[in-house]
């Protein structure tokens, strides 16, 4: 292969490692529903979302300063999701696993349609803290934004790890989400610790959709595709670590990339659910999940 | 210390407990005994906080406990052991027993407590790093006798401790259920094995479909040849 193909197969790899970085974000917020309340939330996506324009309107109609915003943002989206959890998703929760999935979708597209309604679907800038130019690395254009997402998501990743393992609140919601009887039965509240689930995971969401939308533009639909990538890498990686989420994430961002660049574009819209098929047919913990033992 | 006063429960339309009354005196073991479905578990419950009574009421030191959440009753010194282990699997063991401390205020003692627990069931000391899931029945059923003294309860009940395990490994979970009342824990033990629970416990209390039937010193009962034939089954 000449120089230069390779050149281009890199910075395709490169290029995919960008797009991955908001799925890995996203995924992150997957993992930590997921740990702390069994729950798959697929309003996940639009709640991030929502909670972006939150802090869009603070930061444009109120002229309040980045930092500030941002606070703000991710205490609302706190708020949001432990009352989500308390009204909406409490009732349905001694329900089969189906209910709450039934609601997670109601709440995709409640999440959807009051934003589009509130805030109109022309797709809005979101200002970003970092420069927009690009480095240059071994003949590789590298976007700085990129760069500023990616680094975010690693750092994400590395406290999530020690919040869930190293801490007892994060012991004690992962017990929440394996066995609920024992989990009451050792002292834990186990109603707060899943509202706690729910809005630390929609703060962790409103995160991703703040370093997202710089670069995919705030729009009600703007996660759409993202959450989907983003539910293909948490399951790729395994829904239990948060390592497998960001590694999951960017891998699809790879693979999906490449398969654009070098087979069809059409086809990159059927790679999520292929690879979230090929995934649970083949590997059902994910590649880095442990196998989940469930007590009878 | 616990007593419960003509206590009913329900699950949706089915009655499991008509009118149970008993006492467990501070210091002592007390087995709870009688055939599958007699009620036996679904006092636990009610004990614990797990299930509210229809009608009826608990007290623990003197205070009425029915109404209160889980969490408050374990934080008042009552740990449940409950049927079939249910350790966090998926936790290792010494997330697992650190667990068993959640209700706790005094988070200074808990490294003794632990020590305490090593001590008492030394295999656990080896798997602490190990998934609780990976572990045989009978340590399974080691830690949560373990997770349970974590709370440091002075009441333990202790659902079916010796339901299918080996009968090495019962001996050595009945001598450890020794030891604990010994130390100074009151105990309410759930058997199916009759015979087992009376030789460790003080008193018996004999269930059939959600009514004592039979009360009494643990030796009279063991004595007690036509009863036990006719209630206890063996």
């Amino acid at each position: 292969m000449a120089e230069g193909q390779l050149l281009s197969l890199a910075q395709q790899v490169v290029s995919g490692l960008s797009a991955g970085s908001i799925y890995a974000l996203l995924a992150l917020a997957l993992v930590l529903i997921y740990q702390s309340t069994d729950v798959v939330n697929f309003a996940q996506g639009e709640m991030a979302m929502f909670t972006t324009f939150i802090a869009y309107t603070l930061l444009t109609w109120y002229g309040v300063p980045f930092l500030p915003a941002v606070a703000l943002t991710l205490i609302f989206a706190f708020l949001l999701g432990y009352l989500v959890e308390r009204v909406v998703v409490r009732p349905v929760e001694e329900a089969p696993a189906l209910s709450v999935v039934i609601v997670t979708l109601g709440l995709y597209s409640i999440f959807n349609s009051v934003a589009g309604w509130v805030w109109g679907y022309v797709p809005k800038g979101f200002p970003s803290p970092i420069p927009g130019g690009t480095v240059r690395f071994f003949g590789l254009t590298v976007g700085l934004l990129d760069l500023w997402i990616l680094g975010c998501a690693l750092v994400i990743m590395v406290l999530l790890h020690l919040f869930l393992r190293r801490t007892t609140l994060g012991t004690a919601m992962r017990a929440t989400a394996h066995n609920r009887t024992a989990a009451r039965l050792v002292g834990i509240p186990v109603g707060r610790m899943l509202s706690l689930g729910w809005g630390l995971s929609a703060a962790l969401g409103a995160v991703a959709g703040m370093l997202a939308a710089p670069k995919i533009f705030l729009e009600p639909n703007m996660m759409a595709g993202v959450l989907l990538y983003a539910f293909a890498g948490a399951v790729l990686g395994g829904l239990g670590s948060p390592f497998g989420a960001i590694a999951g994430g960017l891998l699809v961002g790879v693979i999906e990339n490449l398969l654009g660049a070098l087979v069809a574009t059409e086809l990159k819209a059927g790679l999520a659910f292929f690879m979230i098929l090929a995934v649970l047919v083949v590997r059902p913990q994910g590649l880095f999940g442990t196998v989940r033992r469930r007590k009878v | 210390m616990l007593r419960l006063e003509r206590v009913s429960a329900a699950y949706g339309r089915i009655q499991a407990l008509r009118d149970v009354s008993l006492e467990v005196p501070a210091g002592s073991v007390v087995a709870l005994l009688g055939a599958n479905g007699a009620g036996k578990t679904t006092t636990l419950r009610v004990i614990s906080g797990l299930l509210r009574p229809t009608a009826g009421a608990v007290y623990f030191d003197g205070r009425r406990i029915d109404r209160l959440p889980p969490e408050a009753i374990v934080r008042l010194g009552v740990a449940h052991v409950p049927e079939g282990r249910q350790v966090f699997a998926d936790l290792t063991v010494g997330e697992n027993l650190i667990l068993g401390a959640y209700a706790r205020r005094d988070r200074r003692n808990i490294s003794a407590d632990l020590e305490r627990v090593f001590n008492l069931f030394p295999v656990l000391r080896e798997r602490r790093k190990q998934l609780a899931g990976t572990l045989s029945g009978g340590e399974q059923q080691m830690l949560a006798i373990g997770r349970a003294l974590m709370a440091r309860p002075r009441l333990l009940l202790l659902d079916e401790p010796s339901l299918g395990l080996a009968p090495m490994v019962v001996r050595e979970i009945f001598r450890t259920i020794r030891r604990i009342n010994a130390d100074g824990t009151t105990v309410l033990l759930v058997e199916q094995d009759a015979n087992r629970a009376l030789q460790v416990a003080h008193t018996a209390y004999v269930l059939r479909t959600g009514q004592v039937v039979l009360a009494g010193p643990a030796a009279e009962l063991r004595r007690n040849e036509a009863l036990r034939r006719s209630y206890l089954g063996y």
